[in-house]
């Protein structure tokens, strides 16, 4: 692998290719101009934002829009906090019309606690919108058959959790995201929400995923645009020491320095005298 | 005369009352939007042809940043 392997090394989904593996959330920032500025920061070309109503005579709406566009990033609108299939159709099919974009995060929340989605529903969204034409990305749990699934429905990227939503938890179930990377290997695999720091996303690529998708990670860190520059670096190194072959694990100490040659050492030493 | 419900909120509009005047009349004329009848998207080339009915739930939404 050559030194620049990350320069040649694009991320494909659905024909189209990316030149950032961050994808990165535009909510919760303390202002507009700081959220501008963690994008920029960070590399990404792919923003995700959402649909919510709001007051007329609130201009918000507008100039959230207005410097969204100016970013020139690619937009993944999303469909948070729908709870049926019918929703969340119902809600891509709005954000298509408003955005110009066929590209869906399809987020179809089963349960209020921990905003698990809900297999069932989204699995039906997912097969629905696949056949509307719309280029979509499930946000979906760690779960094997799930996501197996949502790749039979059409997906041609799958976005697993790595802990619930706004958690940082990180890559909670190894187990599982291995197993999934393993079982599902020809279509790129996201972690999508709960990662909280630049080393949990540098450990996502380590693993052999393909992206990362965060949001208050950087928005809620005391200094967004140097968290947005640190998860950026961090995903390249993690994407670059995967690519590079992380070398195997073992059970007991092996030296690093050649034994062959050592000073001081003597014969009868090894011979327990 | 009859109510419709406008993101949640009541609005008395006239029998014959379309999609394309009542937002106008919300204030959401010229405004980036989609909307939404009774959960079903409405596209934006049906606004001036869709006839509002009684107890109608308009959802119009706006973008807003998400994760």
């Amino acid at each position: 692998m050559n030194s620049n392997a990350s320069k040649d090394d694009l991320l494909t989904l659905y024909d189209e290719q990316f030149s950032s593996r961050f994808l990165l959330g535009t909510a919760l920032y303390r202002s507009p101009v700081e959220m501008c500025d963690a994008i920029k920061a960070s590399g990404s070309e792919f923003i995700t934002l959402s649909l919510r109503r709001q007051n007329p005579q609130q201009n918000d709406g507008d100039a959230f829009w207005q410097m969204i566009k100016e970013t020139g990033c690619k937009l993944l609108p999303n469909t948070a906090g729908c709870r049926s299939a019918k929703e969340a159709i119902n809600l891509a099919e709005m954000s298509r019309e408003l955005f110009s974009t066929p590209w869906i995060k399809l987020e179809v929340i089963g349960d209020d606690y921990n905003l698990q989605p809900d297999p069932f529903e989204l699995v039906i969204a997912a097969t629905e919108l696949i056949k509307r034409g719309f280029k979509v990305l499930p946000y979906c749990t760690d779960d094997l058959v799930l996501c197996l699934r949502l790749q039979d429905a059409g997906c041609q990227a799958l976005m697993p959790w790595g802990a619930p939503i706004g958690t940082g938890q990180g890559l909670l179930n190894k187990y599982h995201l291995n197993s999934l990377r393993e079982r599902i290997s020809d279509i790129p695999l996201i972690i999508d929400a709960g990662i909280g720091s630049p080393s949990q996303a540098a450990a996502a690529l380590e693993m052999g995923y393909d992206a990362v998708l965060l949001n208050t990670a950087v928005a809620k860190a005391d200094n967004p645009v140097l968290m947005a520059r640190a998860f950026s670096q961090a995903i390249t190194a993690g994407r670059n020491g995967y690519l590079a072959g992380l070398m195997q694990r073992r059970q007991t100490a092996s030296p690093s320095t050649p034994v062959l040659g050592q000073p001081f050492w003597q014969q009868h030493q090894g011979s327990n005298q | 005369m009859f109510s419709v419900l406008l993101n949640n909120n009541s609005f008395e509009v006239e029998s014959n009352c379309t999609l394309s005047q009542i937002i106008d009349i919300a204030g959401f004329a010229e405004q980036t939007i989609a909307v939404a009848i009774n959960g079903e998207f409405v596209p934006k080339s049906a606004y001036t042809n869709t006839a509002l009915q009684v107890a109608d739930q308009i959802d119009i939404v706006k973008p807003i940043g998400g994760g």
